[in-house]
């Protein structure tokens, strides 16, 4: 398809654009999306993006629970969030049409699926008349295509149904935004040729369909230019763009690798955890063993049983599988194995929304086990972060013998950005220690193997996996005698291995990284103090302050329990105190409890991620007070509630002629 | 297999050494009720243990809750004593990481058949390779007295004062049923039966479930009295023995035939003649004949068969988990983590 590579338009330079593709959830809206983002990963652009779908497979076609959408951010410098505002929206129907309208800023442009737009169509969709001829869409600029017309004329004599051949209708759109933002098609092209090697049929109507697009661009005389995004100067090395999911299930191998020890996940399915399975599933060749168990229960036993047996022992979950798992995370906290549980938080409560992301598992994780039950928690902050921080929790539930919760959700989980592939020696190298000899003479003079005699640095156990003679031993869920680890009722010993227990994890401040501090001149009044995947957005709010002349901090936890040891004094050098999170105020709880710090919370639970423009305007709003001119660098007073503001930086959204 | 596997099998060019039942005894106080059945069925084990010519640091017990889960506690060897129910979901993930390991359950009829019910069928259906000891005795023992998924109905316990209203469960059948390959139940009051029944199932690759009627004298005294007393066991007890044909009394007077709509039914064998009686056969593929035979007893009140009711082969979960690994590296070539992570396409900056 040399023939789709042409310079015969005039382009125009943009540094950045966010485009969003919505349609039916049949439309293969995520597809169009994702191959979009790997051909502008591979020109070199930085990029984010977030994939929004309904939790039903196939709600019913047209309607509004129906529209499955994929944001992706493009750009020629260093972006962290998938964009406030769509520039572009490409609606296949009037129910992505209606579903997204609210989103987009005066100025963006539509481009939709005319054929689409029926009435049955504008009727499910809740139109009474077609939006694209009453003027209600005059504050943006509509391009109408006939996507299923061209897309089914073009694979007439190629043997395709018509029905099939309207199904490619995805790739004329891929095709035409390709051509709108200078996409090479190549990668696509090779993609759709071995994806569907084997159905020739689905293979041409593709390919004709992409091709038909990106010249429907070209010679439609519809639009006025393409446009280019250059590539970003990022740091020089090799990337690859990266989900969440996949980035844990990396990490999980890495570890695995790191530690020696094979590499055990016993798990269930659920969303939107499940690609975690999926990934690991195919890499057997590092001896990774992944189960399906009956249940949320059989999988965390079942990884427990492979720890002690001498395995790296994981699970994944969400929403109510955490529930669900309480209970064998209490007993791994008694028997003191390592064993990690990757939580990729969704709404909650209850079933809630599964394919939507939320924060609100902190409090569950620190808190959600009967009696005094601590285990270290770590979050991630970015998609590609989740690698680094897997590979972080399982060294400390390894190091510390201890179960590890970490705390990704379902936006980092989908969400994708390019990630610079770390050296594989610079990864930690994770020590398991397993026990190799007894370790006590008891009173007759016997050497013997006591389980619970703790090294005295970091007070974890021995880690003695079946199989070595002479280390024989049994352990339980009954409270133990400290050192013999025989069941133990007296009060006293229950009072020590309970402090003994706590001192562990608390220990662990030691032996982790300060805080991750931002505040260039250290001159700030305010601190803004997230955790998880608000980083992008809290990043991207606290610069558009300080483009405007405030000085505001940042610092972003990874380590949640035990916090870095220097958290407090950090706290305490700022006068205001401010936390975003995608819940109702739960690290706030922790840090006000913790520090007895002031902090503001600020919260919201939609089920999507902060906007940048939110973020802004609450960190002004913390500066200025509330009422303050908005006009004056004060905030914008209160937010409409779907948030219209463009938000743009101040340098950002610039159109220069080439 | 996995390293540690490897190593310890390694290990093991040693003979295993010669041991006695005080080998395999934990320096732990055994704190059942005196005159409890768990003591015999814990004599049965380690008295047999130094026969099966095994490791103890590659024997491992694991249990749930209950009177019969303090069992780990007396076993010198690596124990588990994990939390009710779910005993067989860890013996899962340490069965099929370690095959090098012995890996024995304990369970009881409320840990194993109520609260882990889910576990146990889906253990028995994937077949893992454990050995499962199911402690029957139709009562909860451990928090006093409250009736069991097995207690038969109308039975007047603390929790129901006028009666329970429950079909109980038969642990046999309810086996059968999800699939299992070993199918066995003994009983606390012949040590030789139990040591025999337990040799067959530790030696059986794949889940291995044993019921062991058990005597709580204490909540639920007698429940099998009237098959496993002394002087009832002729006539009550049907052993089942492989190839022979099935029948009981004290001259084998009893018998068991299968009628044309192929149930059982208990006969006189002077009445049919010994050639009509049924010939024994655990490793029919088909468990239909042995589910009849589950059936034979409404419970132990009635003649009721012990022995192996089913003993078949089919691929091991672990084994074959372990296979698949292996076949992956043989074929792919051990893990790259280089490789892994430049496998989508990656680009380069400079
Ligand atoms: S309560 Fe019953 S089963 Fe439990 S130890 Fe006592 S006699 Fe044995």
């Amino acid at each position: 398809m040399s023939d789709t590579s042409s310079d015969q338009h005039p382009s125009q330079l943009l540094d950045r654009v966010v485009i969003r593709f919505a349609g039916d959830s049949g439309d293969g809206m995520q597809l169009a999306g994702d191959r979009f983002t790997t051909s502008s990963a591979i020109l070199g652009n930085d990029l984010a993006t977030f994939p929004d779908f309904p939790a039903e497979i196939r709600a019913p076609a047209g309607t509004l629970a129906g529209v499955s959408a994929f944001q992706v951010h493009i750009s020629d410098h260093n972006i962290s969030t998938p964009g406030d505002a769509p520039n572009v929206l490409v609606a296949m129907n009037p129910a992505a049409l209606r579903a997204n309208l609210g989103t987009l800023p005066p100025g963006a442009t539509i481009i939709v699926n005319v054929d689409a737009f029926e009435e049955r169509n504008l009727a499910k969709a809740g139109y009474e008349v077609s939006p694209l001829g009453d003027g209600s869409l005059s504050a943006y600029t509509v391009y109408e295509v006939p996507m299923t017309s061209i897309t089914t004329e073009v694979s007439k004599d190629a043997g395709v149904k018509p029905r099939d051949a309207e199904r490619s209708k995805n790739f004329f759109a891929l095709g035409l935004i390709s051509w709108l933002y200078t996409r090479p098609v190549e990668a696509t092209v090779s993609w759709v040729n071995e994806r569907y090697a084997d159905k020739p049929l689905v293979r041409e109507a593709n390919l004709r369909a992409l091709k038909a697009g990106f010249h429907f661009g070209e010679t439609a005389e519809l639009f006025e230019s393409a446009y280019e995004v250059r590539p970003a100067e990022l740091p020089p090395g090799e990337y690859v763009n990266i989900t969440g999911n996949t980035a844990t299930a990396w990490g999980l191998i890495a570890a695995s690798v790191r530690s020696g020890l094979p590499l055990f996940l016993g798990t269930y399915p659920i969303t939107p955890a499940s690609d975690i399975l999926h990934e690991l599933s195919k890499h057997k060749e590092f001896g990774v063993r992944t189960f399906q168990a009956e249940d949320e229960i059989a999988g965390i036993g079942a990884a427990l049983g492979a720890s002690f047996g001498g395995s790296l022992g994981v699970t994944t979950t969400s929403g109510p599988g955490v529930d669900l798992k309480a209970e064998m995370i209490g007993l791994a906290i008694n028997l003191e194995l390592p064993l990690l549980i990757v939580d990729v938080q969704r709404g909650g409560p209850s079933t809630g929304l599964p394919t939507k992301t939320e924060q609100a598992d902190l409090l569950h994780a620190m808190y959600g086990r009967h009696g005094e039950a601590p285990l270290p928690i770590i979050a991630p902050k970015t998609p590609s972060h989740c690698f680094a921080a897997t590979v972080e929790a399982v060294r400390l539930a390894v190091t510390y013998r201890t179960p590890v919760i970490l705390l990704s959700d379902g936006y980092l989980a989908n969400g994708t950005e390019p990630w610079r592939l770390p050296d594989v020696e610079d990864l930690p190298v994770i020590d398991p220690g397993f026990a190799t000899s007894t370790n006590h003479v008891d009173s007759e003079g016997h050497e013997v193997f006591w389980p619970y005699l703790r090294d005295a640095d970091t007070l974890a156990r021995p880690w003695a996996p079946p199989g070595v003679a002479g280390l024989e031993h049994r352990i339980g869920g009954l409270e133990k005698e400290d050192g013999s680890g025989n069941v133990n009722y007296d009060g006293a010993n229950h009072e020590r291995m309970t402090r003994l227990r706590a001192a562990k994890i608390a220990g662990i401040a030691r032996d982790i990284p300060p805080t991750e501090l931002d505040d260039p001149d250290g001159a700030a009044d305010l601190l803004v103090i997230g955790w998880g995947s608000t980083y992008a957005a809290i990043a991207a709010g606290v610069q558009r302050t300080r483009a405007r002349g405030h000085k505001v901090a940042q610092a972003h936890l990874t380590h949640l329990n035990p916090f870095p040891a220097d958290l407090g004094d950090v706290l305490a050098r700022y006068r205001k105190v401010l936390v975003p999170e995608v819940n109702l105020g739960q690290l706030s709880r922790l840090l006000r409890a913790e520090y007895l710090v002031d902090a503001v919370s600020f919260t919201q639970v939609k089920g999507v991620p902060f906007r940048a423009a939110a973020m802004e305007a609450a960190i002004l709003e913390l500066i200025n007070g509330p009422g303050a001119d908005a006009a004056a660098g004060g905030p914008p007073g209160p937010l409409p509630p779907t948030e219209l503001t463009d938000g743009l930086l101040p340098d950002h959204g610039k159109v220069s002629q080439r | 297999m996995t390293d540690l596997a490897h190593a310890r099998a390694e290990d093991h060019a040693v003979p295993v050494p010669l041991t006695t039942r005080k080998d395999w005894s934990s320096d732990q106080e055994v704190r059942w009720c005196p005159g409890c059945g768990d003591y015999s069925i814990l004599a049965a084990v380690q008295m047999l243990m130094p026969e099966l010519g095994v490791r103890r640091e590659s024997t491992v017990f694991l249990s749930g809750i209950g009177c019969a889960a303090r069992f780990p506690y007396y076993m010198n060897t690596y124990g588990l004593h994990s939390i009710h129910g779910r005993a067989p979901a860890i013996a899962t993930g340490l069965a099929a990481t370690r095959p090098d390991l012995d890996v024995w359950v304990v369970t009881g009829d409320g840990d194993a058949l109520s609260i882990g019910g889910n576990h146990l069928i889906h253990a028995l259906r994937r077949n893992i390779n454990i050995t499962i000891l199911l402690f029957n005795n139709q009562i909860y023992g451990l928090t006093k007295g409250q009736y069991s998924p097995t207690s038969e109905v109308h039975k007047v316990t603390k929790s129901t004062p006028f009666g329970s209203l429950e079909q109980p469960f038969n642990p046999m059948s309810l086996a059968l049923g999800a699939e299992a390959t070993f199918v066995a139940r003994t009983h606390d009051m012949d040590r030789k039966h139990m040591m025999e029944v337990f040799r067959r199932a530790h030696a059986h690759q794949g889940a291995s479930f044993v019921e062991i009627y058990q005597n709580c004298n204490v909540f639920n005294d007698g429940a099998f009295e009237a098959i496993t007393g002394k002087d009832h066991r002729a006539d009550m007890l049907i052993p089942l023995v492989q190839g022979e044909p099935i029948r009981f009394g004290a001259e084998g007077q009893h018998g068991v035939v299968m009628r044309t709509d192929g149930t059982v039914e208990i006969v006189d064998t002077a009445a049919v003649g010994e050639s009509a009686l049924l010939v024994h056969d655990e490793h029919r593929d088909n468990p239909g004949l042995a589910f009849q035979l589950s059936h034979l007893a409404a419970g132990p009140t009635q003649p009721t068969p012990i022995g192996i009711f089913r003993d078949v082969d089919r691929p091991e979960y672990g084994t074959e988990m372990n296979r698949q690994v292996d076949q992956v590296i043989e074929r792919r070539g051990a893990g790259d983590l280089r490789a892994l992570l430049r496998s989508g396409s990656s680009w380069t900056v400079s």
